[in-house]
Order: C-alpha cells, then structure tokens, then sequence
C-alpha cells in the first residue's frame, strides 16, 4: 500500500468513527460545538502520529508478553506531553475539553492502531497511518459537531445565523446519540452506493 | 444528607454513561444480553470503587508531596492496568465462581474510559452539594466512584433489556446493528433527563 493510500484510507474507507466504530466517548462527549470536535480530533491526531512512530521504533525491543502495558506508557507519556502544551497555548480549549484530554490514553483508536499497525510496521508507514486515522477520526468529529451545532445552536464554527435557540437537545446528551446514529446510516448509504 | 446528595446525583443527575459520556465502549459492546451487561456491570463497579481509592491514596501520599501531580495521567492508568491484572489473580484464587462470571469483563476494564474518568474527577474537579465546592475527601470519593458505577450498571441494565427487545423487531438495513442502538441510548439520555435539576 502507497504512502498516499495509507492517508487516505481513514477518511472513508477505515473511518475510526463511522465505520470501525472506536473510540465512541470523545466522540459523543466533546462534539458539542464544530470547534470543539476538532480541538478534540487535532489533540488525537497528536498523540496517534507519534505514539504510532514511537511504538513502530520500539516494538522490536519490547517482549511479548509485556507489550500492551509498554504502549499505554508510551501513549501516557505524549498525552502528558500534550497536556503541557495545551495548557500553555490553548488554555481555554483544555478548559472545555477537560477531563477528555486525559482519556485519549485509553482511546480505543490510539492502542488499537498500535496493535494492529505500528508494532508491525516501518516509522514512516506508521506516521502516514496515524496521519489518516487521526483526520478521518477529526474529520468525524467535525462534522458531528457542526450538525450538532447548527441544529442545536443555529451556528456553524461559533458564527450565528439564526436569532434565538436552536434546538437545544442536541447540544445536550441525547442529541449527541441521535445525531451520530444518523451520521452513521448516511455514510452507510453513501458509501453503499458508490461501492455498487 | 450530603452522602444522599452524592449518591443520587451520580446515579441520576450526571450518569457516567448517558449524560457524561464515559464508558461507551462497553455500553455498545456488552449490552446485546442481558446476563452479561449485569456481569460487565459488577466487574466495572468493583474495580471502579477499587481504582479510585488506591488512585485517590496515591495522589495525595506519593503526587501531592513529592510535586509531580503531572505525572497524574501515567500513573493512574498504570495502577489501574496493575489493579485489574491483580484483581483477577486474586479472584482467579479466592473466589472461583465470582472469576468464572467476572473472568471475560475484567481484562477489557483497563482501557474502559470509565475508570480513570471516575479517577481523575475526584482528584481534579470540585463538587458541590448544596453547600460550598470542595474537594472530595476519601470517604466521599469512595461513595462518589460507587454510586456511579451503580450509575454505570443501571443505564447498562436497562440499555440492555431495551436491546433484547429491540433485537425481537424488524429495523431498517441501514439503521440495524450499532444506529439503532444508538438511537435508543438517545431516548434513554432523554429519559434521565428529567431527573436534571433533582439535585
């Protein structure tokens, strides 16, 4: 598979959130606003580049038996890593985001990736993986949270056009299950159709 | 009266599954029976209440003292991966049956978001219960981590028994499988929220 080819996969193909259907917490609890999604989808896309290159370099030294505990530490440590620059850069986006910045450490995506790809791959076919995951998964997030947003608010990306509320369901919990339910029926469809 | 406060309000009020959003994994995966939403539901309901008083511990006698509350993310999730393997040597021998009926859960517990959710809030989030906000203190962090896993085991239960029936129905190509679930953990998140402003 070509390096391109390695990008590209997870925006349609192997989307992490509409098709293989991982890391549903972020999704659902940080997609309140289009922006939000993304801060949360580019924070991912961080930790999954280098935790993907840094397992690929070390997944020769690393017994067997202990590998799974050895990649939480390592995803641990850049997520670590990304807490210090968030709160140094993006303090209000660590502020709304929260407890979820932390969690990407037990992200399905990021140790799923690390299991199936990096540990069996070269650096840079894992660097171009984690690229493709980690846009498809914020491209994912994005979109959810702009429906969200423009339903639920009457704004796209924090600019209002409409006067007073939206329906303000689904900027709250249940919203975020109805909408990513539907989300996945139309990529379904959509992606059904071009297969044909 | 502040424990009665705490406990309904992680049960009801802020849901770890259907208002917080912790814990989805499992809440989709596990929930298609019955009998193993309630086994998922026990497993995560011990090492949650376990993990959160070890972890609460840790930071305040090693993280606290020594300055190094950053290395807070690394730690936890390493207690909590030792505590899961731990918890199951340890039933493995004691209790036989208990590991029969917990065995498959406990392994897929240590990447469950619920856990270091619940670790990290009580460590880092100031709640308040009438009165003023405060950190929680050790006995109250415990009745916290176990109302909400009761909170956990509740909207599992019910999500489940919603599933089985769901699963007797016809339902759109498109919508089967994961969707409809998810539309239906919608009306449940609904549901509780009628009990918003309880407390």
């Amino acid at each position: 598979m070509g390096k391109f080819q390695l990008i590209t996969k997870g925006l349609i193909k192997e989307n992490p959130t509409f098709v293989l259907l991982l890391g549903m917490c972020p999704t659902l609890a940080t997609t309140t606003s289009a922006i939000n999604g993304m801060s949360m989808g580019l924070a991912t896309l961080f930790v999954l580049v280098l935790s993907n290159m840094a397992i690929s370099a070390t997944a020769p030294y690393i017994p067997d038996k202990v590998r799974i505990p050895a990649y939480i530490v390592i995803i641990a440590a850049f997520v670590t890593i990304l807490q210090f620059i968030m709160q140094a850069f993006t303090p209000d986006i660590y502020k709304t985001l929260g407890l979820f910045i932390p969690l990407i450490v037990v992200n399905c995506i990021v140790l799923g990736r690390a299991e199936a790809f990096a540990n069996k791959n070269s650096v840079v076919d894992s660097a171009c993986d984690g690229i493709g995951i980690g846009i498809g998964f914020t491209f994912a997030l994005t979109l959810l949270g702009l429906v969200r947003e423009i339903l639920g608010a009457g704004s796209a990306f924090g600019f209002k056009f409409i006067s007073g509320d939206g329906i303000l369901v689904f900027v709250l919990a249940p919203g975020a299950f109805m909408a990513l339910a539907y989300l996945i029926v139309l990529f379904k469809k959509v992606t059904a159709k071009k297969g044909e | 009266m502040e424990y009665i406060l705490i406990i309904i309000s992680a049960i009801f009020v802020n849901n770890i599954l259907l208002s917080q959003f912790m814990g989805i994994c499992p809440f989709l995966g596990v929930s298609n029976k019955l009998s193993t939403a309630v086994g998922m539901s026990g497993a995560v309901c011990f090492v949650i209440t376990l993990a959160t008083l070890v972890t609460y511990l840790f930071q305040y006698y090693v993280l606290v003292p020594l300055h190094i509350e950053f290395m807070q993310t690394i730690a936890f999730i390493l207690i909590i991966a030792a505590l899961v393997q731990m918890v199951e040597i340890v039933l493995k021998k004691v209790s036989p049956s208990l590991y029969q009926a917990l065995g498959i859960f406990l392994p897929l517990i240590t990447t469950n978001c619920a856990v270091l959710g619940v670790a990290l809030m009580v460590v880092t989030n100031e709640f308040s219960y009438g009165g003023e906000p405060h950190m929680l203190n050790l006995v109250e962090s415990i009745v916290f981590a176990f109302a909400t896993s009761l909170g956990f085991g509740l909207a599992m239960i019910l999500f489940a028994g919603l599933r089985e029936q769901i699963a007797l129905n016809k339902v759109p190509k498109p919508f089967q499988g994961i969707p409809i679930a998810l539309v239906t953990a919608s009306i449940l998140a609904m549901a509780f929220m009628g009990f918003s402003g309880l407390v």
